[in-house]
């Protein structure tokens, strides 16, 4: 190699992890902002900050969903299943994906009771993909891995395509 | 040693225009079969054979245009630079002539896959855009193939202009990384990787099969616009000599046409 492509070749890379390097820190310093939402041993542990609009995601706990009879108002608790539960109340409609056991996303501020009070509800979507007919097999293997579903959408108990 | 400078000859030949031009025409023919068959096949069988998924219904079949979407538009912007590289390092001609053949099309495919990805978390999330690390690293990416668009419009001078966008294309890598770990670094509402190269898909082979159909028919279709793209540009920059003159000469004597029109449509 001659020394002037040598020298662009030093440069380049240079100017490569120089660029990777910079990226690196501002990911690092900004840390924790750079997370979409607090996770419920954060919000019971007290760090988000009150009065603020915030993000706070968990799985709904099987069982905790209380629907009003008269309006759209809901109150279910969200937990990580590792001990950490926080109540959240809400009115509006739900995505099609609320279900008990199902990961959401709450945004809204935590009022003064310690009751999350939801603005938005946004249902996360884990990676794995099933047809229907699988479901059954697999409720089968694993008897409690989705009995919180039928209670909520009776249509996926069924199998139906939606 | 005898690797060594097959190797050395190799990499030296690809930096000619006409070598390229000759070696990818029969190239470009099998991008474009493969990419027909694959893409027909693959679009049937994902929207009327594979099973629909037990939560999200038949809106989860946006996945098989919308993976395969993301997928090759940042695999293009790799291809980007790492043509960027050598370009700046080795000043090769052709790099300059493959950084432009990759971004029309890799700023379509980023456009789509976010498009796509706004009709899916509309039903399923509940909302067409949120700021996650994903969705915003892609948006990041489009910004970025749309920079570099409007960079290369923007600076005449061909000398430039190919050091200009080879430069940012470059820097615009440590993009990629953060794109790909984003929904591992942080709490992000899209979701982990379903499909990928070292892993087993989460989800039964009835649904990824034609996933990797329609991965492989997009991968094609993209060598397929890029080799022609960039033969295109070939010939247009190269339009004064004689390779050109003769290739345009025996074409346009099979067609029966003038050789003065051809070679004004070369170029720009």
């Amino acid at each position: 190699m001659n020394p002037k492509r040598k020298q662009r070749l030093y440069l380049t890379v240079f100017l490569l992890l120089v660029s990777a390097g910079v990226t690196g820190l501002l990911i690092l310093v900004s840390g924790e902002n750079m997370n979409m939402f607090y996770p419920p041993a954060d919000v019971v542990a007290g760090k988000i900050p009150p009065e603020q609009k915030v993000r706070a995601g968990g799985m709904v706990l099987d069982g905790s969903v209380v629907r009003s009879e008269t309006s759209l108002a809901v109150e279910f608790q969200l937990t990580d299943h590792k001990g950490a539960v926080f109540p959240v109340a809400y009115s509006g409609i739900l995505p099609d994906l609320f279900r008990e056991g199902q990961g959401i996303l709450v945004e809204g501020e935590m009022d003064a009771q310690g009751v999350f009070q939801a603005e938005e509800v946004l249902a996360k979507h884990d990676e794995n993909y099933m047809p229907p007919e699988l479901l059954d097999i697999d409720m089968q293997a694993k008897p409690n891995a989705y009995k919180a579903m039928p209670s909520i959408d009776p249509r996926a108990a069924k199998g139906d395509a939606l | 040693m005898k690797l060594n400078l097959k190797l050395k000859e190799y990499w030296h030949k690809l930096g000619s225009p006409r070598w390229f031009y000759q070696i990818t025409t029969s190239w470009v023919t099998f991008f474009g079969i493969c990419a027909l068959l694959l893409l027909a096949t693959g679009l049937v069988w994902a929207l009327a054979f594979a099973p629909a998924d037990y939560q999200q219904g038949n809106s989860f079949r946006i996945m098989y245009v919308h993976v395969p979407a993301a997928m090759v538009a940042q695999s293009l912007y790799i291809g980007m630079g790492v043509a960027g590289f050598v370009g700046l390092v080795w000043r090769m001609k052709l790099t300059d002539v493959a950084i432009g053949a990759c971004l029309p099309l890799g700023m379509v495919l980023t456009a789509l896959a976010l498009f796509t990805g706004g009709v899916w978390g509309k039903p399923t999330w509940g909302s067409w855009w949120e700021w996650d690390g994903r969705t915003v690293s892609t948006l990041v990416l489009l910004f970025l193939y749309i920079g570099i668009y409007a960079l290369r419009e923007a600076i005449p001078d061909r000398d430039l202009r190919a050091r200009a966008s080879a430069l940012v294309s470059l820097v615009g890598t440590v993009n990629i990384p953060i794109i790909k770990y984003s929904v591992e670094w942080w709490n992000t509402l899209h979701q982990s990787a379903s499909f990928s190269l070292t892993e087993k898909p989460a989800m039964p082979a009835e649904m990824w099969l034609p996933l990797l159909v329609m991965v492989l028919g997009f991968y094609c279709f993209a060598g397929h616009q890029v080799l022609s793209r960039m033969r295109l540009e070939v010939l247009s920059r190269e339009a004064t000599s004689r390779w050109v003159l003769q290739l345009l000469q025996g074409k346009s004597a099979e067609a029966g046409l003038g050789q003065s029109s051809l070679i004004d449509h070369g170029r720009d």
